[in-house]
């Protein structure tokens, strides 16, 4: 299950999160974003334990969107130890996505 | 390896219809999709133009009922992106008839025919600045991040039917939208061309070139030529969006068939490309008009095509 994430708890599940986190910046208006929805899930699914999925609507967290500078979505952003580790721009295959996760859980 | 009678790549509107044509002939059909089925045609909020929808279709949902009917009639359709086509003759096979291996990142496929409708995407500008503000205020689709411009100027680079589109898309959101094209005058159509021009929120800059994305984080503008008096201004804006055309998703094909210089793919009129036993639908293809309406008809086509290939194949008349 994806972690829904908001302005709020954003610092506490994602920035201090013991586990790295993948944070898709989505909302329902983007037709990519719901493309790649199932993807998103299955990957939360596939990788629970290792690595934290979390979804941020950016219509609701506005401070989180413009402090990460989001323009376009969908936008995967990798998080480990607070720190920004990769950037995705765009809906993107199961394939090329876990692709970037191997790069990340790897380190 | 699973082996089926046809194999079509893409699940646009074209792949759609050639998956339902042949599942419902009862050939053993694959449909690969690199992401979700639909297509550039998922992007559009209203398809005004596809026959039998006065009122206009939502793009997603005509394309979720094409699925479905072609799943009903048995269409297989996984998830896999094509990296390469591989051609050889099946043993001692009739004259002529070569095998299809489809590999993709996630396995291989092998078949007798094969569909290639694997579109388009959206065309660069190739212009300093575009590369490093892609997501950054560069866009090449105003229903996917349009809303995130709320109350900001934005640029729309172009002037077809996409182009003014878009714009018009963008003004319910924008504070202002300034299109600008390269000619004298837009190629939009008409009916598009008249709700644009008189739209209180959008501006038009005629026969001017984009020539910089300005910005370093963010954009913060364009660097505009006037090609009649090359005089060089600036617009300001924060975002860009680009609509200047498409290239065909046809690398994995290069070295198979035959293809224009910008790598569309070329076929005769039951869209047999130079391969035989191969055939290409939709926007790929080399040809006039990249509607659903058209992709449809091409898929169409190309399914029964390639079920007569199929049938001639098995009776060894070929």
């Amino acid at each position: 299950m994806e972690v829904v994430l908001n302005d709020r708890n954003f610092e506490e599940e994602v920035l201090n999160s013991k586990l790295p986190v993948l944070v898709d910046f989505w909302a329902e208006w983007c037709r990519p974003c719901l493309m790649v929805a199932p993807v998103v899930e299955e990957i939360s699914q596939k990788y629970a334990g290792r690595l934290k999925v979390g979804k941020l609507h950016v219509d609701e967290s506005p401070l989180t969107a413009a402090k990460y500078g989001i323009q376009s979505i969908p936008t995967f952003i990798f998080f480990k130890d607070g720190k920004i580790l990769n950037r995705v721009i765009g809906a993107l295959s199961k394939v090329a996505l876990e692709e970037k996760i191997g790069e990340i859980l790897n380190e | 390896m699973s082996e089926y009678d046809i194999i079509v790549i893409g699940g646009g509107p074209a792949g759609l219809t050639a998956g339902l044509y042949a599942s419902r002939s009862k050939l053993k059909t694959l449909l690969l999709e690199k992401l979700a089925p639909g297509g550039r045609a998922s992007l559009a909020w209203k398809i005004e133009n596809y026959p039998g929808f006065p009122e206009g279709i939502d793009g997603p949902e005509l394309m979720e009922r094409t699925r479905k009917q072609a799943e009903k009639y048995g269409l297989e359709i996984k998830s896999g992106e094509v990296l390469e086509i591989q051609l050889f003759a099946k043993g001692e096979g009739p004259l002529g008839s070569l095998e299809k291996l489809v590999k993709t990142m996630e396995g291989e496929y092998r078949s007798t025919a094969l569909i290639v409708a694997t579109g388009t995407r959206a065309k660069k500008l190739g212009v300093p600045g575009e590369e490093k503000l892609i997501g950054r205020g560069v866009s090449y689709c105003a229903t996917c991040d349009g809303p995130l411009f709320k109350d900001q100027k934005v640029v729309v680079v172009g002037g077809g039917d996409v182009a003014v589109e878009e714009a018009i898309f963008l003004s319910r959101f924008v504070e202002k939208a300034t299109l600008i094209h390269r000619r004298r005058e837009l190629r939009a159509t008409r009916t598009l061309c008249e709700r644009a021009l008189t739209h209180p929120k959008l501006e038009f800059i005629l026969n001017s070139e984009v020539i910089e994305i300005l910005g370093e984080t963010k954009v913060q503008g364009v660097k505009v030529r006037n090609l009649e008096t090359e005089k060089d201004s600036i617009v300001e804006a924060k975002g860009i969006f680009v609509c200047i055309g498409s290239v065909p998703n046809s690398t994995f094909l290069r070295g198979v068939v035959e293809m224009d210089k910008e790598g569309f793919v070329i076929t005769d009129e039951n869209m047999e490309t130079s391969v035989s036993g191969i055939y290409a639908c939709g926007d790929v293809r080399k040809k006039f008009l990249r509607q659903v309406v058209t992709a449809c008809g091409d898929g169409a086509t190309a399914a029964s095509a390639a079920r007569q290939y199929l049938e001639k194949w098995r009776s060894g008349k070929r």
